[in-house]
């Protein structure tokens, strides 16, 4: 396998990063030493300028184009601390809508989801397009000379992309293209949407996992792709994939192969490896059951008659774990997960996960996945809940002495070649947080 | 797969009481209350399913939605292998809970099999905070000697989202 590691890994990363010193970073060389303070973790003045500098200025993950396949389809959620509704007008074109009346701001939409024409106010009957446009209103003469509708539609994002099915928005008028935005992390995107190699695309499935951590959200972005911790905090997850007949040794080194961690560009991140279990697309283990291994086998037959053997076997066999700086999370591992999360305190976070397939999976395979998903994933899978609790320990040490300490980050940082078990990938979020985070807003 | 009880107002079971399923389902709960979760997971049939749907989806496709829990019996045995660990990193110390059954319905299935719908409120303790789980509970069970074997449990919760009860669902319902 080959062509997955960007241009940035040719450089060793001292070499490559200049060092800085600033309230938040110590980012040092001869020795080298990478260092962030504490603070960031709890103080309210952080917080609300990454709601200005990082959240407002971004693109952001909204959501996924199979969400709403047909015109007038729509979700109502969170994105960056604002309601949206994620709809598609008549054209199919795809649409992004504050959920907050241009009128005296109640939510325009009171369904977490459906199919409509119209978003009818309940407060005084305002009516918007799904282009948000105020179509009409009750008693319209009673408004002044010079009132127009068309200066009272809904608010929006500044800019709306998608990139092969997933959507984001941006509400900075001066953030750059969105593929430029993405940098080197379209390659993986593209490896992902690539696995369903015919008919409807890549799918989210029914069924959202929403939970909420009592931690900073900066935490997850370095957790979900932190290989250092996988060990002591999964052990569980490992020893009842052992007992199920995977072949794993629980030592990092051996049961992680073909390792590394690069930085995509803009703050994107990713580690590689092969990991130790099966992934329904497509790599049968043991655990999975010997009645599922034909259901797998043939998933990978379609992947080699879709992109032929190379990219076939790239797409089968090569567990990535990205963040798309800053709170999108898309996992490629025993299913594939996008994650994503918004902090409403310093302290806690609101999260958000689904489950992409291919959209013509049949019933068989669906029902590998959901066993490869819930087997580690999701707030009552055997993995996940182990992480809301390393990181809610890590938040109540932060909070017991707020504004003290610095976190060490500097795991392989004079590796010319770092594995997904050293912390490149973090020191990467954090180099781009604070370059951010010390712009004027 | 069918589980639903007709919405007459009134069903009940020919074969079975109240009482001997009431005294069933207690004894299920002090098994969880208690953490003896191996006696638990063998109050299973080899068929048996434990299902908790998603919280945004909870009248989704069973075959082919993403829920929170989808355990089969070899997924039982994983979830109660992991929770008897010391290892269970947020399982420990383990949650002190209670449950509260009430509501108790009971139809009769024309396979056999006793359907069962109940109304169950979880309280659990750990030592960061105290939260409630509330819960809309279906089972089909059949007779196995002088008690059941569970065929199937549904546990719908009434949660719009798990973030105002604790965050995750770390213990079986
Ligand atoms: S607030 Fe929406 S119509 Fe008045
Ligand atoms: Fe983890």
């Amino acid at each position: 396998m080959a062509g997955f590691a960007p241009e940035s890994s040719v450089t060793p990363e001292i070499q490559r990063i200049a060092p800085r010193e600033t309230q938040y970073l110590r980012d040092e060389r001869t020795p080298n030493r990478f260092l962030v303070h504490r603070k960031v973790f709890t103080d309210q003045q952080i917080f609300e300028a990454e709601r200005r500098k990082i959240f407002d200025k971004c693109w952001i993950y909204v959501g996924h184009e199979s969400e709403i396949p047909k015109p007038g389809d729509f979700v109502a959620r969170e994105v960056a601390g604002r309601p949206v509704l994620f709809t598609r007008n008549k054209d199919h074109e795809l649409r992004v809508l504050l959920n907050s009346c241009s009128h005296r701001g109640a939510e325009v939409c009171r369904e977490r989801r459906g199919n409509q024409k119209r978003f009818r106010c309940f407060y005084h009957s305002w009516a918007f397009s799904n282009d948000g446009d105020l179509i009409n209103m009750p008693d319209e003469g009673g408004f002044p000379e010079g009132f127009r509708k068309e200066d009272h539609g809904l608010a929006k994002p500044e800019q709306v992309d998608s990139y092969r099915g997933f959507v984001f928005a941006t509400f900075n008028p001066e953030q750059e293209p969105l593929e430029d935005y993405l940098a080197d992390a379209k390659y993986y995107l593209d490896l992902t949407a690539d696995q369903a190699p015919d008919g409807k695309g890549m799918s989210v499935t029914p069924g959202t996992h929403e939970y909420s951590m009592r931690s900073n959200w900066k935490l997850l972005a370095e957790n979900s792709s932190d290989g250092y911790h996988a060990i002591p905090v999964h052990k569980t997850y490992l020893d009842v994939q052992r007992s199920r007949g995977d072949d794993i040794a629980g030592s990092t080194e051996k049961d992680w192969k073909d390792s590394h961690a690069f930085d995509l560009g803009n703050g994107h991140t990713v580690t590689v490896k092969q990991a130790p279990w099966g992934r329904p697309v497509a790599r049968w283990t043991p655990s999975m059951g010997e009645d599922t291994k034909e259901t797998v086998e043939r998933s990978y037959q379609r992947l080699v008659e879709g992109h032929g053997e190379e990219r076939a076997e790239m797409i089968a066999n090569l567990d990535f774990n990205m963040l798309i700086f800053p709170n999108l999370v898309l996992n490629n591992i025993m299913a594939v997960i996008i994650r994503t999360f918004y902090p409403n305190q310093p302290g806690h976070m609101n999260v958000t996960a689904f489950s992409l397939a291919p959209g013509d999976e049949d019933e068989a395979s669906r029902r590998v996945r959901n066993e490869s998903f819930l087997s580690f994933l999701g707030p009552a899978g055997l993995a996940t809940p182990d992480d809301n609790e390393a990181l809610e320990s890590c938040q109540r040490g932060y909070e017991a002495r707020p504004g003290e300490g610095w976190s060490d980050v500097s795991r392989g940082m004079d590796k010319a070649h770092p594995a997904n078990w050293d912390e490149l990938q973090m020191r990467t979020f954090w180099r781009r947080w604070d370059t951010l985070m010390g712009e004027e807003a | 797969m069918s589980f639903r009880y007709a919405e007459e107002k009134k069903v009940s079971s020919e074969k079975f009481t109240r009482a001997e399923v009431e005294d069933f389902l207690y004894y299920e709960a002090q098994l969880l209350d208690a953490w003896k979760l191996e006696e638990w997971r063998d109050l299973f049939e080899e068929d048996g399913h434990y299902i908790v749907p998603s919280t945004d989806n909870p009248d989704g496709d069973l075959a082919m939605d993403l829920a929170l829990i989808d355990d089969d019996h070899e997924g039982l045995r994983g979830r109660v292998q992991r929770l008897m660990s010391t290892y269970a990193h947020i399982e420990n110390p383990r949650s002190r809970t209670r449950r509260i059954i009430s509501n108790v319905r009971l139809w009769d299935h024309d396979n056999g099999e006793l359907g069962v719908r109940c109304s169950v409120v979880v309280y659990r303790s750990r030592v960061p905070g105290t939260t409630s789980y509330v819960a809309d509970v279906h089972y089909r069970l059949r007779k196995q000697g002088d008690s059941f074997g569970i065929a199937f449990k549904h546990a719908m919760l009434d949660h719009h989202t798990l973030r105002d009860v604790g965050g995750v669902l770390s213990i079986i319902l």
